[in-house]
């Protein structure tokens, strides 16, 4: 199997080496690398737009009614098309491109020993719809009327109905750039699931697979698996906006309810489609930098699965208070809080896993480790959600917003750092200054915290989101010095981004070089040169696996890591 | 949490107690793990000549590392939904016989209240309409009956720990028992277009003689 894909993927690679030259190599290569980096640029670009617009809404919740600095005053269309705006942006168009298809496409077919995807035009079409996808959104934002301002749970009536959200092109076009993403991601999907399954160098079983690898395949099935629904419902919310009909509408026989556990059924699995890959990211660089076999690598394959599955089962923990049957509260809740033994399985296996470890302390490492101590703080203000009795109060209150950032922002972003300033040397073969890197790192952790721990705070005392202007309830306005800290905390968080871009760009051109194995990594990707040709390996010398990729100080072998591709 | 927010329902003392059994339990293991966590980046620091440990993780001593925690976080899981059942069960499916009913209808962007005038029954003559200002008797079981004009709202007072979003279409019934007199923010919890930060309503809880008074005062003039 794997060298039929091969042979094709050649044929592939031939037409286009000789193929599209130029400013055309970057709108038509298949090269996966390529995709990739096509991938990661549109998602960082995408992620600095989402941070803006966290800026001024912010600023607007600080300091409201006065013109914010490069912006202007903010009304409350303009607010509301920020917040939903930046959640759209931050999950559909930065976690998932840069979590799945960026570091999916780099890293699979040079995990796996493959020259590339088996489908690499599927794969360049991906790239094209998302990238249709993200200009369609922006677009919306600058429609007549403005950008949609529903939030990005879109419910209905609201969203369906212009009437009501008074920003008829711009609610039409939202849904038109997420169904656009949605497939631009199926196609990835496939691409990954079945190069994970056919394309393996020859010797690599299952068990000997990297985890992120696997971590981004599930993600893929679940995310097939849970979009489904969603596409369905975001046709008929389409059809309500744009012909009149009456999906949603009660007044003539709809149920806006339905779209809420249509959009939950996708919405919640969603999570663990941005969380699996993140998680096995960090897995790659705690092994790495422990020099540490992983404590447990099928523990962790089949809690991730075990995850999975029940996160088809938790939908409706969004939805208690929103009028479905009380008594479907309390299944819910036993479902939600079961997924808190698999979850906490993944942070103690990462955990374990230091135990006897040499942790050094790099760029990398460090946002590995972060991950795992933010995420814990995610999970367990989790637990207060999940339990119906306390979400009566809790929900759509800033608690939320403060629980799912510190999950999200784990994920998304130091997901993203971990992974970028590691795999940074194979991708454009020089390494990234370190100095710079800790202050970035400093930089973006401790205000990170400072923004979202004060809006705990905010949110025990009943403050609830997407309230453009707290002054209006005297029970809110004594809070206000609160809310400024979680502002200024975010511009100099947004600030302390710049010695990142300063690193990147610098380190493209002037760092040093860093030959195949920086890290001294056991997995393919490091055998190869970096950056990898097309082709990954010259024909000739493409790897075949002995050992699974985590066998750090071997008792057999003088060195400390022993790399999956090197005879016994 | 009385210290962030007074408690002024009859279940608002008990919502919270489950917020605090869930922060302790919770509390344990977060410390716990970051203890560990914390303990073990010194603890394996790398050191010249010190080579990490070939560990495995198959062995059965070493898996009751990851097991034993892994059935107590299991145990806490059990606490917390007996805990969550109860409450939620009190607060939402089970409804005490009300005192009164009072009406409440969410519209894009204000609050209506239809409040039972002095005989005590909703929809008759004497029915008294209000907008964003909800007066209720303190110490009295008050049964809401929930929906809306056009999308979907949330009617929320933060200080009786209440929350339930209004759905056109449908009227949903649910309750509460004020138990100290006062005056109080409600707000539409649920994203309701670009008058959403405006739909603040206020709730005036009054002692008996002043809610008598209220209502000879402001019932219409047909009924009298």
């Amino acid at each position: 199997m794997a060298h039929v894909a091969t042979a094709e993927a050649h044929a592939e690679h031939d037409a286009h080496h000789h193929g599209p030259q130029g400013i055309l190599k970057y709108i038509w290569s298949t090269d996966h690398k390529m995709i990739a980096m096509q991938y990661l640029f549109t998602g960082m670009f995408m992620g600095l737009i989402g941070g803006l617009m966290a800026y001024v809404f912010r600023m607007q919740l600080a300091f409201p009614g006065l013109p914010v600095p490069g912006f202007g005053l903010v009304s409350p269309g303009e607010y509301n098309a920020l917040v939903t705006n930046h959640g759209t942006i931050m999950i559909f168009w930065v976690a998932m491109p840069v979590l799945i298809a960026a570091f999916g496409n780099f890293l699979i077919p040079l995990m796996i020993g493959a020259d590339d995807m088996v489908f690499p035009r599927i794969n360049r079409l991906s790239y094209q719809i998302f990238f249709i996808s993200a200009v369609v959104i922006l677009l919306s934002l600058v429609v007549e009327g403005g950008g949609f301002g529903g939030a990005w749970t879109a419910y209905p009536p609201l969203s369906a109905e212009s009437q009501y959200n008074l920003t008829r092109l711009g609610a039409s076009l939202w849904v038109l750039a997420v169904a656009l993403e949605f497939v631009a991601f199926l196609l990835g999907g496939i691409n990954f699931i079945t190069t994970l399954m056919n394309s393996r160098a020859p010797g690599m079983k299952a068990y000997d697979i990297p985890l992120v690898c696997w971590m981004i395949v599930i993600a893929s099935i679940l995310f097939m698996l849970s979009v489904g629904p969603l596409i369905a419902g975001a046709v008929m919310l389409f059809f309500d906006q744009t012909l009149g009909t009456g999906f949603y509408d009660p007044t003539r026989g709809g149920d806006p309810i339905l779209w809420q556990h249509l959009f939950w059924f996708f919405g919640h699995p969603e999570v663990y489609v941005v969380l699996l890959p993140a998680i096995g990211i960090v897995i790659e660089i705690v092994a790495t930098f422990a020099r540490k076999k992983l404590f447990g690598y099928k523990i962790m394959l089949f809690t991730a699965v075990a995850t999975g599955v029940l996160s088809f089962f938790v939908w409706a923990h969004h939805q208690f208070i929103a009028g479905i049957d009380p008594r479907m509260a309390n299944v819910f809740t036993v479902t939600t809080l079961l997924i808190s033994v698999p979850i906490a399985e993944l942070l103690f296996v990462i955990i374990a896993t230091l135990y006897g470890g040499s942790i050094r302390l790099t760029t990398p490492m460090l946002w590995a480790l972060a991950f795992v101590a933010e995420f814990l703080i995610g999970g367990v203000t989790g637990i207060f959600l999940g339990a119906s009795g306390s979400d009566v109060y809790l929900h759509d209150t800033y608690f939320v917003l403060a629980h799912f950032h510190y999950t999200f922002f784990p994920i998304a972003i130091i997901g993203t750092f971990a992974a970028i300033t590691f795999w940074f040397p194979k991708m454009f073969g020089r390494m990234m200054n370190e100095t710079l890197g800790k202050i970035h790192f400093w930089g973006t952790i401790i205000p990170f915290n400072m923004i979202f721990i004060p809006l705990f705070v905010l949110g025990l005392g009943g403050q609830h989101r997407r309230i453009y202007n707290f002054q209006n309830f005297p029970e809110l306005a004594a809070m206000q010095p609160i809310r400024v800290l979680a502002t200024l905390s975010l511009v100099v968080m947004l600030l302390f981004q710049i010695p990142f871009f300063v690193n990147f760009v610098r380190s493209l051109r002037r760092g040093e070089k860093a030959g195949r194995n920086p890290w001294h990594s056991n997995t393919l990707e490091w055998t190869t040169e970096s950056p990898p040709p097309h082709g990954n390996w010259p024909p000739d010398q493409m790897p075949v696996v002995y050992r699974g990729p985590y066998e750090y100080a071997h008792p057999d072998r003088e060195e400390d890591y022993w790399p999956q591709n090197l005879p016994a | 949490m009385e210290t962030l927010l007074i408690q002024a329902s009859s279940y608002a003392a008990s919502i919270d107690g489950l917020i605090l059994l869930v922060l302790v339990l919770t509390g344990f293991w977060f410390v716990l793990a970051e203890g560990v966590f914390f303990w073990l980046i010194w603890r394996f620091r790398a050191k010249p000549g010190i080579r990490s440990q070939y560990i495995t993780g198959k062995e059965k001593h070493l898996k009751r590392w990851i097991t034993i925690p892994h059935a107590l976080v299991l145990v806490c899981d059990v606490f917390i939904i007996i805990g969550a059942v109860r409450v939620w069960y009190d607060v939402k499916q089970h409804l005490p016989q009300p005192d009164y009913t009072v009406r409440v209808i969410g519209q894009q962007w204000a609050w209506v209240f239809q409040h039972p005038g002095s005989d005590g029954d909703l929809d008759t003559a004497d029915d008294i309409y209000t907008t964003d200002d909800l007066f209720v008797e303190n110490d009295k079981t008050y049964h809401f009956q929930l929906t809306s004009r056009d999308v979907l709202h949330d009617f929320s007072v933060p200080v009786f720990r209440i929350k339930q979003d209004a759905i056109p279409g449908r009227t949903i019934t649910g309750w509460f028992h004020p138990i100290r007199t006062g005056t109080h923010d409600i707000q539409c919890a649920e994203i309701c277009g670009i008058g959403h930060g405006v739909m603040a309503g206020r709730i005036h809880v009054q002692s008996a003689s002043e809610h008598a008074a209220w209502i000879a005062e402001h019932s219409p003039a047909s009924a009298q």
